[in-house]
């Protein structure tokens, strides 16, 4: 759990995960062109693989091998632990069919679980799992 | 000075040539057999045949693999090439076969994509914006 929360905890992280959220299966070498031309980040590839490790070791993300090459998947799996211990009890979970009147349930992965440096122009959490 | 010729090691020149002439739509321009094996391939894009020729050089030094193995796991391409459209290339190559390791991705002023050649690379695709 502690893992979660510091790998979190960093802003370089957290936008890594916001890239994987966009789409999954992504190599080292697209993840560090995304930081660049997105984000402006000019981290050497030494350290967004650090960054990597770091979010793999808590569960974040998964590495697959595929053939020759290596592919970044994100993992909400521990997000989702780490944060059900504050959140009301839902009902039948994401999106219920029984429930057509629940859709202002909180999206625990947007609404965010303290990201202590302020909003982030998070565009894409409007559309989350567009493909 | 200029720059003339840019060389890629690939695992079968056969194989290769034929990638990067009927899949890629490069024209070859120099077949100069060196050995029984291995020939001095050079293809050129149509669009500037008489612009920098791509080598399509044997791999056999022992370097070589291994270098390309740790290229191709971090999925780094070994070059790029232009294109007008690479959404449309992508649809058009993927008809064809070809394996993609990254779809057409925005990234600031270019959209790019990054493709398998068969014979040990990946070679990017990228199309300026403006």
């Amino acid at each position: 759990m502690d893992d979660v929360f510091k790998a979190l905890a960093d802003p370089t992280r957290r936008r890594i995960l916001d890239e994987l959220a966009e789409r999954d299966g992504q190599s080292l070498f697209e993840i560090c062109g995304r930081l660049t031309t997105r984000h402006g980040l000019g981290l050497t590839r030494q350290a967004i693989s650090q960054h990597l490790a770091v979010l793999e070791a808590a569960g974040l993300i998964r590495t697959r091998r595929e053939g020759r090459y290596k592919f970044h998947d994100l993992d909400t799996g521990p997000l989702r632990r780490a944060v059900a211990r504050w959140l009301p009890p839902e009902g039948p979970g994401d999106g219920g069919p029984q429930s057509p009147d629940a859709t202002e349930t909180p999206g625990p992965e947007t609404s965010g679980p303290g990201t202590p440096d302020g909003p982030e122009p998070t565009d894409r959490a409007a559309t989350p799992g567009e493909h | 000075m200029r720059i003339n010729l840019a060389s890629i090691h690939v695992s079968d020149q056969a194989k290769a040539l034929r990638f990067y002439t009927e899949a890629l739509g490069f024209r070859k321009k120099v077949e100069i057999p060196l050995d029984e094996h291995h020939s001095w391939i050079t293809v050129v894009s149509p669009e500037q045949p008489d612009g920098t020729e791509l080598v399509l050089e044997p791999d056999t030094h022992p370097a070589v693999k291994p270098y390309q193995d740790a290229l191709v796991a971090d999925g780094i391409p070994i070059t790029s090439f232009a294109v007008d459209d690479v959404r449309a290339e992508y649809e058009r190559l993927r008809k064809l076969g070809v394996v993609f390791t990254q779809p057409p991705t925005d990234m600031g002023p270019v959209t790019t994509a990054v493709l398998d050649d068969t014979c040990g690379n990946l070679l990017q695709l990228a199309q300026h914006h403006g």
